[in-house]
């Protein structure tokens, strides 16, 4: 009897419950709204999904001058999807900006010489694929001249002329696929990230300081190429100065662990990109060398370049060039306790190089970890106070604010898919990262399209592939995946 | 530690292919990354990788376990001198030795005959020994009653891991779970051994019981239309039943350590207790006999529906895998298991054939997910075209 009261009186109880929380519900609110006034802002777009891995070594605030470096190269091997034809032969001497090989596909698309010298060598790897294109620098600094002009003047045909020959066509990513932009093409809008939440990159902030007139002459021919707009995403707290009052620019902001910096990210939260659509992207540093050509009709790779890592005595920023050899930046730089690993890039995408190799076109990072190739006993029963992880199974996860050196090491023999969710936890975007590669596995095409795989690159999903605890090869799955893509849709 | 390294490394070249004693190169791999995380560092992609790999993530599991596995010991030996009336004048140490002499052999033989079988496996295949039966051979021992013939422990096991997991691949690619398996294997093949009211308690035929003794679960008892327990003794675990399914409250505690560590899904943990709730409520309302109308709640500490949902329905691999899946898929396991408890009279527990039904439904909630996924993307292009 009593049970049957009970559920006759139900509905009472529900509705005195639902107006309980609907008071607290206020009540909250209300409290939230008085003490984070920014709450309202509602411009912010706040993802919550990611993981900001917390390495050491992060750089200090101290800009020095790299030495110039004897020799700069180009790496083919930097731009996916490319096919090189070179243009020159060792012992030909080139200026800064003069063309050193092109995409056979694509010819209009240069890569020059980011410094005047002489091309001592062609690199080439497996079945005479050619790795790098090296020039030894003169010391003279010519420079090949292109156009000076204001871009807010020229024809988008024009400025796209000016970009190809002056060998900066390379700047631009497109999306779908992550590959160098076709020059035939005009993308719905460009997307421009302006900060860089990858584990210890370079605060653009400093990076870019007092550099607005450049960025916005960059930004101004940038507005002349897309049908729409020129995005850019800024994070919610302590975005770079430089970037206040850019003209030509949407900006959009964004609050979150990493990969909230990404791209990628920023554009499936502001315009997804569906089938058919295409987007173009670029970063601040590259938009700085569109500037100076249109400023200076140069061919002028001159960035900064964060100097990270545990390994390093003493992280900092160094004023160099893009494509220099890193052992100006590297050499007697780090600690050589051990064996290390470095890496042009960061942690989760860079690309591992020797001491005396180049850094990559794309690069404003070099990081110094351990190799860690040695074995450790139990390791995988410790208690971990010094390990870092995206899960909570060790004890470093009490404290979260810990700074940690970790190593190249695997940490365990790969598997097959076992766990859930991990993936889904760090991909703040609506997809199904297992089922998109399971799809890419299965080469199934039409699955791949319709689980997104237009929407991401390898930098989107590089934070699963670091977490996951199978040790899955995740970007090159989906490298592999977007390859497929290319071949038969093109 | 540096001469265990150079045992291995020594023996290494013996078993590389080609060598006299390949056969037996899992075996070596296997215990060389047991002792040793191996030095292969990142060669493409990230160059860090978590420090979490298959074998911590199982073996945190293992040590959410190990409350469950301790009270069945106790247990095991307190319903035994509980039967034979010698409770009070048993000391605690006696009780968990008798306890630990019961159930360790269950245990070894699960590992043995498990791990041998994975070991064949793997050398067959040519890969790595994977981790996942480190886990299932502690789940086994721990759903079986203890009156379960060593031998028949050895069977099930044999028949879970090869026709429910390597059949399909080993470690990530089986449909069911495999503890499970190896249990429904001996509840459909053995039916007498699995169920009744000799099975729970552990007692030689010389030893003498009290009188109102009846062996039976407090559920087969409430099925029986007579329920007679007592809640707290259910959540603390001193009732009759298999080894490791009484205790709600050593459950709990690998619940909190499974949840806390992220290893164990607390969304198909809730919406199972949710749904186990939901069931118990309704048929509470509509009770027409007594096991019907008790209270919704007590079914959560009866029988093995606490263990079901925190250790078997979580299992990654054979449950739902989305995000809105495992609410689905939890959900329902927790409906099933007290429909069938309830409401089927052939089977006084629901739990193993509610996760053995889900898991096999588990791809088609997935699939349904993934086409909502699939077609919101479609809108949205639609949409904007």
């Amino acid at each position: 009897m009593q049970c049957y009261l009970i559920f006759i009186s139900f509905p009472c109880h529900l509705t005195m419950l639902t107006k309980v929380c609907e008071k607290f519900f206020k009540m909250c609110t209300f409290v939230h709204q008085i003490l984070i006034p920014r709450y309202n802002m509602s411009n912010i777009k706040r993802l919550r999904k990611g993981l900001n891995i917390k390495l050491k070594g992060k750089a200090d605030y101290i800009l020095e001058q790299a030495d110039m470096a004897k020799s700069y190269a180009i790496k083919p091997t930097d731009f996916p999807g490319l096919t090189p034809k070179l243009k020159v032969k060792e012992g030909h001497t080139v200026k800064a900006g003069t063309s050193l090989f092109f995409d056979k596909y694509k010819p209009e698309v240069q890569f020059c010489s980011p410094v005047s010298g002489k091309v001592v060598a062609i690199r080439r790897g497996e079945r005479r694929r050619i790795l790098e294109v090296i020039v030894e620098a003169d010391g003279a600094n010519t420079y090949e001249e292109f156009t000076k002009a204001d871009p807010a003047s020229l024809s988008a045909d024009q400025i796209k002329e000016s970009l190809l020959s002056a060998g900066l066509w390379p700047c631009f990513i497109q999306r779908p696929y992550g590959v160098i932009a076709n020059p035939s093409e005009q993308p719905d809008n460009i997307f421009i990230s302006g900060f860089d939440t990858n584990p210890l990159a370079p605060d653009y902030d400093f990076i870019l300081s007092g550099q607005t007139k450049t960025l916005q002459t960059g930004i101004d021919a940038l507005a002349k190429l897309t049908k729409g707009k020129v995005y850019l995403g800024l994070p919610a707290e302590g975005a770079s100065k430089s970037f206040q009052g850019l003209k030509n620019v949407e900006v959009n902001t964004f609050a979150g662990p990493h990969p909230a910096g990404n791209v990628g990210i920023q554009i499936h939260h502001t315009k997804p990109i569906n089938k058919g659509d295409l987007v173009w992207t670029i970063t601040p540093q590259e938009i700085l060398y569109i500037g100076r050509l249109f400023e200076t009709g140069r061919f002028d790779l001159s960035k900064i370049v964060a100097l990270t890592g545990s390994e390093v005595q003493q992280p900092k920023y160094y004023k160099t060039i893009g494509g220099a050899n890193i052992e100006t930046i590297v050499k007697n730089k780090t600690k050589q306790e051990g064996k290390e690993r470095i890496i042009s890039g960061n942690v989760l995408t860079g690309t591992k190089i020797e001491e005396d190799n180049f850094l990559g076109f794309y690069s404003s990072q070099v990081t110094v970890i351990p190799e860690g190739d040695e074995y450790e006993f139990m390791g995988w029963a410790l208690l971990g106070f010094d390990k870092f992880s995206a899960s909570k199974t060790f004890f470093g996860s009490l404290f979260p604010k810990k700074e940690y050196t970790l190593n190249a090491n695997l940490h365990g023999g790969k598997r097959a898919f076992v766990l859930t969710e991990q993936y889904e936890k760090l991909l703040p975007m609506d997809i199904l990262p297992v089922f998109l590669l399971k799809a890419i596995l299965a080469n199934d095409i039409d699955k791949m399209e319709q689980l997104g795989i237009y929407e991401v690159i390898e930098e989107d999903l590089a934070l699963c592939e670091y977490a996951c605890t199978s040790k899955i090869e995740v970007q090159d799955i989906l490298r592999q995946g977007i390859n497929t893509m290319i071949k038969e849709l093109s | 530690m540096k001469a265990i390294r150079n045992i291995f490394e020594k023996t290494k070249p013996y078993v590389q292919k080609g060598a006299k004693y390949h056969w037996l190169h899992s075996v070596h791999d296997g215990f060389f990354t047991l002792f040793f995380v191996q030095k292969d560092t990142s060669k493409s992609g990230t160059h860090i990788k978590d420090y979490l790999d298959l074998k911590r993530t199982m073996a945190v599991v293992v040590f959410a376990l190990v409350p469950a596995l301790l009270m069945g010991i106790y247990n095991t030996g307190y319903q035994h001198y509980k039967a034979i009336g010698e409770l009070a004048t048993t000391g605690f140490f006696d009780i968990c030795l008798f306890g630990l002499i019961k159930v360790v052999p269950f245990i070894i033989v699960s590992y043995v005959v498990g791990l041998g079988i994975e070991f064949v496996f793997a050398q067959y295949r040519g890969h790595e020994i994977q981790e996942g039966f480190l886990v299932s051979g502690f789940l086994i021992p721990l759903i079986m009653p203890v009156n379960t013939p060593l031998w028949m422990v050895a069977v099930a096991t044999a028949f879970a891991v090869v026709f429910a997991k390597e059949v399909f691949g080993g470690t990530g690619m089986n449909i069911w779970n495999p503890a499970l398996v190896a249990r429904a294997f001996l509840f459909f093949a053995y039916p007498s051994h699995m169920s009744g009211d000799s099975v729970w308690i552990s007692l030689k035929d010389t030893d003498k019981v009290v009188d109102g003794f009846t062996g039976a679960t407090p559920m087969a008892l409430a099925a029986a239309g007579t329920p007679d327990y007592s809640v707290m003794d259910a959540f603390i675990g001193l009732i009759p039943g298999s080894i490791g399914e009484t205790s709600a409250l050593a459950i709990l505690i690998g619940a909190i350590i499974l949840i806390v560590t992220g290893i164990g899904s607390w969304k198909i943990m809730v919406s199972t207790v949710a749904g186990g709730l939901f069931m118990g409520f309704l048929l509470q309302t509509f009770a027409v006999n007594e096991f019907m109308a008790i209270p919704a709640w007590h079914h959560l500490v009866l029988g093995g529906f606490a263990f079901g949902a925190i250790f078997m329905a979580t299992d990654p691999v054979s449950a739902a895998q989305t995000s809105k899946g495992k609410y689905i898929y939890g959900f329902l396991v927790g409906v099933l298991a007290i429909l069938i408890r309830v409401v089927n009279p052939a089977y006084p527990e629901g739990m193993m054939l509610a996760i053995l039904l889900m898991n096999t439904f588990a791809p088609l909630i997935d699939y349904y997910v993934v086409e909502g996924n699939i077609k919101k993307r479609l809108k949205r292009a639609t949409a904007n075209a």
